[in-house]
């Protein structure tokens, strides 16, 4: 057997057998990972002797016969925005680069806990802002599929990582679709939680009343065991909300079919029709498999992008005022007065994209700004709230594509930020309502990359998510590449 | 009339209390004041990237407290926003506060002033976090250097913000000490100005009498003593008026109040002002407060300093000064009706409280709740007075002795035989022996010199220690001087 193109689940299953050492699944997947940084740079460090304690650790409880953890001998990548003490946690910023932090976020204690092999910190864009990973300071990671092409973003390196069985499974973050876009890009499974599933704590903010942790698999049921190891109420994180994943696993098969929201608003103007068409063979298949489509209009829609890029970029230009050189940030040799301290700090740590987003977040909250921009964009989150409520009366699942294309050339989205934000429409839905959202993959586009569909749950309802997903994924007969 | 008092000043005053928690606002460090420097912190005060806030519910018990004290009301749902400014002693870049939505709106702060019932409405109460220290500047190996005391990053703020009420310094005086008095009954705020655990700005404008429309404010900042907030604001008055008298106008600014120079300096201009954008804090959930939250508070409230000041006047038939001295603390109030319960004769009590207890904690140099002599004991003594046992006088040498060594007035009297001597027979005895040796002087008060008199009394008192009963004393001399 071919250990790297091994399901998450098959690994844990031979590790806790006793079949699989997971020293050696440690070195295997940190040589291999070693070995795919020159081609696809999807990880910013390499964590080899965290993966070998993690490893030895897990071999001894075996040997004395102890519990293992759900994730025991599973190797997987973390993004880094997400705090792993002691280790860089860069945020793919250079006034970052020497951060290492001294504590460990809330998901990654839990992946230690779980007995997971931490193989890497994984590229994204600077802060997470961005749909291609070009806009990482450590240069983009590439899509496996074709180099020549992005992973997407922002966690493309996560998505990178696990679509080249660089690792079973990878932790991503999802502000406005940076799960689920880069999952879709490189045609594996990518879930955005309902916001407060999963603990912010220690996942580095872009936009916290969108931010949320969520994992990368092959497969829905990877997907949705590392998610049960991450979820969980945190007293650290405010916003983090109980929610039971004990039977997660267990009740996975039982599908029942589902009433299937489509919005028609989605599904005209800037799709390209290869994505259109794969998706509606999905809604074909899902028919076919019992389920109702039930034909929904939400007009609003079209707000969604300006209101989430008001938003987010006010809430990122607050989040990334710590990164002045005072305490955080790479303090700028070149000044004589503090305010020259501040901006030259700034303006040599942060990249292009970054910068943007930091001057129009602050503009939508300056004063005589504020009412025009911040203001008006939170009442039309409120309202795209109460359709998205209404929409779930009718239906039980809201199915959309992922990405409105089937790939991006690196390179071709970089000097357009408008055309790049807007390839955000069908993402941005999710993160706006904090209902939860996931893409799985349901076909190839013309270029032969693959396509996503993306599929819109109630508040904590990732169960039903995962019902369907894991019957559509059989039906659709769309898996990467695995051996199983 | 002369000039100045055609005008009438118009003022508003800011109280920051720092609040007695035993941890700060939203981790789980210390508030304490006074350790070494950065010795109380952790990610989240410090501001850490990927850190979240938790708020401390005690911090909210006492900002229930104050707002139930002074009759506002309380919101049963109340909104955390960010702050943001720069500053190197800020470590988020943002401060979390409350804007248009506080914990306390309305109430007033009530107290007398030369005879009179004054009460200053509040506009609001609000809860914030500290900022951490600067100090400046610091040689630190031959370079001249700020240095950044992050201790007080996080600990609990009452803001305290009073309605423009104030129509002199001396008024403002009166409030800030009824205000003080009040944090310090509740047990929130230890009330220390030279410690920054109350802080003042004021906002100050001046206005002909029979003027109806504001003048333009300037804001003054800095008001950290008693003095401070008296002699700035006196300061700022004049110099609007003389402005406004010299045919200028006040220009609207924030000013910082020298208080070694004795003058305020301007800081920054209307147009320099911070733009602060507050928004939303999205890492923290509204805060609701139950009606059997605000309940259990309520039932945990002390008598408050304005209602004991009534009770004392009404309970105790005390003078107006009496009950105002007698209830500067709730200790020493405390320590007054516990004494009252001893001894009920409630101006003996009130008049021995204010010149000796008070005269002894002042040479001692400590407060009433270090005070070794118990109320208990302070009543016996004043009992032993009542009856008899011994003078007025000898008491408070008793007393003295109390406050040294915590002995019960009986045990001093008797072990050191300063039992009033009221014997008329031993007395006489003495009176015999004494105008046997002064003839002198006996022929002069019958000659008319009747101060002889005191004169005598005063030989007879140190012929007996002081022990003879001034009253039989009294009445025995005259007895033998006037017969002949």
């Amino acid at each position: 057997m071919n250990i790297q193109r091994a399901s998450a689940e098959e690994i844990h299953r031979r590790t806790v057998c006793g079949e699989l050492d997971p020293i050696e699944t440690a070195e295997i997947f940190s040589d291999s990972a070693q070995r795919s940084q020159a081609n696809l740079n999807s990880f910013i460090a390499l964590t080899p002797y965290l993966a070998l304690r993690s490893a030895e650790e897990v071999k001894s409880r075996l040997e004395k016969r102890e519990s293992l953890g759900s994730l025991a001998g599973v190797p997987v990548a973390v993004k880094d925005n997400i705090c792993l003490e002691g280790y860089p946690t860069t945020c793919a910023s250079r006034i970052l680069a020497d951060f290492r932090p001294p504590y460990n976020a809330t998901v990654v204690e839990k992946l230690i806990d779980a007995g997971a092999l931490i193989i890497g910190k994984t590229n994204l864009d600077e802060f997470a802002m961005g749909s291609t990973t070009e806009s990482s300071y450590f240069g983009s990671a590439k899509n496996p599929l074709n180099s020549e092409y992005s992973p997407g973003g922002s966690s493309g390196g996560s998505a990178s990582a696990v679509a080249s069985f660089h690792v079973a499974v990878a932790l991503g973050s999802d502000t406005g679709g940076s799960i689920r876009q880069p999952a879709s890009l490189t045609g594996i499974v990518g879930l955005k939680p309902t916001y407060g599933a999963v603990s912010r704590y220690g996942l580095i903010a872009y936009a916290s009343s969108f931010d949320q942790i969520g994992p990368f698999a092959r497969n829905v049921r990877d997907t949705a065991m590392l998610y049960a190891a991450i979820a969980g109420r945190d007293r650290r994180d405010s916003t983090s909300v109980d929610n039971d994943t004990t039977n997660l696993m267990s009740a996975i098969d039982q599908f029942k079919p589902v009433r299937i929201g489509v919005p028609r608003e989605y599904f005209g103007e800037g799709l390209d029709d290869d994505v259109g068409r794969a998706v509606g063979s999905a809604l074909e298949t899902a028919k076919s498999i019992g389920c109702e489509i039930v034909d929904l209009s939400m007009p609003i829609l079209d707000k969604a992008i300006a209101a989430y890029y008001v938003i987010a970029t006010a809430e990122a230009s607050s989040n990334l005022a710590r990164y002045d050189g005072v305490q955080f940030g790479q303090r700028s040799p070149r000044a004589a007065a503090m305010q020259e301290m501040y901006s030259n700090t700034r303006s040599e740590g942060f990249g292009d994209e970054v910068k943007r987003r930091i001057m129009l977040g602050t503009y939508v909250l300056s004063s005589g700004y504020y009412e025009e921009y911040y203001q008006k964009a939170m009442q039309v989150r409120e309202i795209i709230r109460r359709d998205i409520m209404h929409a779930f009366d009718k239906a039980d699942v809201i199915v959309t594509p992922t990405s409105p294309t089937a790939g991006i050339r690196l390179g071709e989205k970089i000097d357009n930020p408008l055309s790049m934000y807007l390839a955000d429409v069908y993402t941005v839905i999710a993160n706006l309502t904090g209902t939860c959202a996931m893409s799985i993959p349901c076909g190839h586009g013309a270029f032969g990359l693959p396509i996503g569909v993306q599929v819109i749950g109630k508040h904590f309802d990732e169960m039903n998510l995962f019902r369907l997903a894991h019957r559509l994924e059989s039906a659709l007969d769309f898996r990467a590449g695995e051996d199983d | 009339m002369t000039e100045v008092h055609r005008y009438e000043s118009v003022i508003g005053l800011e109280v920051h209390a720092q609040l007695e928690t035993r941890s700060k606002l939203f981790c789980g460090c210390a508030s304490a004041y006074g350790s070494p420097a950065n010795t109380q912190v952790c990610p989240v005060c410090l501001g850490l990237p990927g850190a979240l806030p938790v708020l401390n519910e005690a911090a909210v018990d006492s900002a229930i407290k104050m707002i139930l004290a002074c009759g506002g009301q309380i919101s049963a749902r109340s909104v955390f926003a960010r702050k943001n400014y720069f500053y190197p002693d800020l470590p988020k870049g943002y401060q979390i506060s409350q804007f248009d939505e506080p914990i306390g709106v309305g109430g007033a702060i009530v107290f007398d002033l030369d005879g009179e019932t004054h009460r200053i409405g509040l506009t609001r109460i609000h809860l914030e976090e500290d900022a951490g220290k600067s100090v400046h500047p610091t040689e630190v190996s031959g370079d001249a250097m700020s240095l950044i005391d992050m201790n007080r990053c996080g600990v609990p703020l009452l803001e305290i913000v009073s309605k423009p009420g104030i129509r002199s310094p001396e008024e403002a005086y009166a409030y800030l000490s009824r205000l003080r008095q009040i944090v310090q009954y509740l047990g929130i705020c230890s009330g220390d100005m030279e410690k920054g655990a109350l802080r003042c700005d004021a906002n100050v404008s001046v206005r002909l009498r029979d003027i109806d429309e504001y003048g333009t404010r300037t804001e003054l900042k800095n008001l950290n003593s008693f003095r401070g907030v008296e002699r700035g604001l006196k300061y700022e008055i004049d110099r609007q008026i003389e402005i406004l008298e010299l045919g200028g106008s006040v220009v609207q600014e924030t000013r910082l109040w020298d208080e070694d120079r004795n003058i305020s300096v301007s800081m920054r201009s209307k147009e320099e002002s911070h733009d602060y954008r507050y928004f939303r804090e999205p890492d923290l959930v509204d805060l609701a407060i139950s009606d059997e939250w605000v309940s259990a508070v309520a039932d945990s409230l002390p008598e408050l300093p304005h209602e004991t000041y009534i009770r004392f006047m009404s309970e105790y038939s005390l003078p107006r000064y009496d009950a105002e001295v007698l209830t500067t603390s709730r200790e020493l109030a405390n320590y007054v009706t516990e004494a009252m319960r001893f001894f009920p004769d409630p101006k003996k009590v009130s008049n021995w409280t204010m010149t000796e207890v008070l005269g002894v904690l002042k040479d001692l140099g400590i407060g009433i709740d270090k005070f070794p002599v118990s109320p208990a004991q302070v009543g016996e003594l004043l009992k032993a007075v009542d009856d008899g046992l011994i003078s007025g006088k000898i008491a408070k040498d008793v007393f003295r002795q109390m406050a040294e060594t915590g002995e019960s007035p009986l045990v001093i009297i008797n072990r050191e035989g300063l039992r009033q001597i009221n014997d008329e027979d031993m007395l006489d005895a003495v009176i015999t022996e004494l105008l046997a040796c002064s003839r002198e002087n006996v022929e002069a008060y019958r000659g008319g010199r009747k101060q002889i008199f005191s004169f005598l009394i005063g030989e007879i008192m140190k012929a007996t220690n002081g022990r003879a009963n001034p009253d039989i004393a009294n009445r025995l001399l005259k007895r033998r001087l006037d017969e002949r």
